[in-house]
């Protein structure tokens, strides 16, 4: 039988780390650009775009990521689209994220006063125009802390692909145990990783949550 | 032809009549002064007259123009009619110079230097040229009222629309922002503003306005209105019997 050293687990698992982390930014940033458009859509004047929105949001947010992964990689198969686990696991991680992300969003836009959308109208600026100079500038700052909060939500989310076959560390994990019969010190590692991504993370949520609220200084 | 006029204008909000048929004409270069109490609906009637509220039914026109609830038309509304707020609203984000500089460089795609140009003109005007460079939390609630005054009047406005920009000062910040609008009206911008203080209604203003449950109950020169009230309720408004 082969023996395996801790260095060889540590760096099998650390090449599927890589994956963990691009996945995570792909969801991140696909699901901010998505998040964006539920965001303006959410706060659109059109009732229909409205509604859009919202059901997308709650249909999102109140179905398990899991049946979202499944959906994205066995639903299409079922018309004949040949789904790769990457792709499902990208676009079910885009989409969900996007709901949760306009959400926190649209909690923000929300905190802006609502004079400083009068005053802007007052000043004959547009919907678009009062957004862009006005109301988003100030709503990014409190949208700092809880965006980044999320970041972390979605580095575990990246866990369950892979269930659907992609190998990332999660799935790396389980197939390294396979191989050493070692279980305790395989995911033991596994999990100091998700938390050596995550705690920086959160942490740097907490900092700029304190940071940005001193004295509740709008500068 | 009137500067701006206001015509059977009505109001609800869901099924109370906050306007009951509102007609009002204001000439080029008149102040005029809406007194009321609470709830009589002076605060709603500003906010229809720049288009913040939609109108139920009636109509106004402003310069000949027709208040109409789509972005262009509201826009062109919006250029020709300043406002300034009870709570000032400055853009916090920006500096003093930057929120009379923004609209005329993005809706009037102004140069810069012409809109700094402008900006300055009229933060010297309210007595503030100084401050160009401060954030609106590093003034006091009377210079956040003149700098919002100023970035009104940088988008050369034909008439102004100011609902109780006292009411959230401090006493002794009153008359400096009084003074700004004393001199406004000496210079014959028209005004339109929803007022408390009596004092300044009686010395600048044209015309007195008062509303009581959603109607002009009484209108008049100040003189008139306030010696001669001939009303009960615009009797026990102004205490006297």
């Amino acid at each position: 039988m082969i023996e395996f050293t801790i260095w060889d687990i540590l760096r099998n698992l650390l090449l599927a780390t890589r994956w963990t982390i691009v996945l995570s930014l792909v969801s991140f940033i696909g699901g901010g650009l998505v998040g964006l458009a539920l965001l303006f859509s959410r706060l659109s004047r059109r009732k229909w775009m409205r509604a859009l929105a919202k059901y997308y949001i709650e249909l999102f947010q109140g179905t398990p990521l899991l049946m979202q992964l499944f959906i994205a990689f066995f639903g299409l198969g079922l018309f004949g689209i040949d789904v790769p686990a990457w792709l499902a696991a990208g676009l079910a991680l885009i989409l969900w994220s996007a709901a949760f992300l306009g959400e926190i969003w649209r909690g923000c836009v929300e905190a802006i006063a609502k004079g400083q959308w009068e005053a802007s109208a007052s000043l004959g600026m547009g919907r678009l125009q009062q957004m862009r100079y006005v109301i988003l500038p100030q709503a990014m700052r409190i949208a700092v802390p809880p965006t980044v909060g999320f970041s972390v939500q979605v580095i575990k989310g990246t866990a369950l692909t892979s269930i659907i076959g992609f190998v990332e560390l999660s799935k790396a994990g389980t197939v390294v145990t396979n191989a050493t019969f070692q279980p305790f010190t395989v995911y033991g590692l596994v999990a100091l990783i998700y938390f050596a991504l995550c705690w920086p993370l959160s942490k740097s949520s907490q900092i700029l949550e304190r940071k940005l609220n001193v004295a509740h200084r709008n500068h | 032809m009137s500067l701006i006029e206001i015509t059977d204008v009505r109001k609800s909000f869901g099924s109370n009549e906050v306007l009951k048929g509102i007609n009002l004409d204001v000439e080029p270069g008149e102040v005029i002064a809406i007194i009321g109490k609470s709830g009589s609906g002076k605060s709603t009637l500003l906010r229809c007259i720049n288009g913040l509220e939609t109108i139920s039914d009636g109509s106004i026109a402003v310069a000949g123009a027709q208040l109409l609830d789509d972005e262009a038309h509201l826009k062109a509304l919006r250029l020709k009619v300043g406002m300034i707020f009870q709570q000032f609203n400055l853009f916090p984000h920006l500096t003093v110079g930057g929120n009379v500089m923004l609209s005329q460089l993005v809706v009037r795609k102004t140069p810069k230097p012409e809109a700094e140009a402008m900006a300055r003109k009229m933060l010297e005007r309210v007595g503030l040229d100084h401050k160009f460079h401060a954030y609106p939390d590093e003034l006091s609630g009377g210079q956040q009222q003149r700098v919002a005054i100023a970035r009104a009047l940088a988008m050369q406005p034909i008439a102004l629309l100011c609902d109780e920009i006292t009411s959230a000062l401090d006493p002794e910040l009153v008359a400096e922002v009084l003074a700004v609008v004393r001199e406004l009206a000496a210079e014959g911008m028209t005004l339109l503003m929803v007022t408390h203080e009596m004092k300044f209604a009686r010395d600048v203003c044209s015309r007195v306005v008062f509303m009581h449950q959603g109607r002009v109950h009484e209108i008049g020169p100040p003189d008139e209105v306030f010696a001669n009230p001939q009303t009960p309720e615009l009797k026990q408004f102004l205490g006297v019997h």
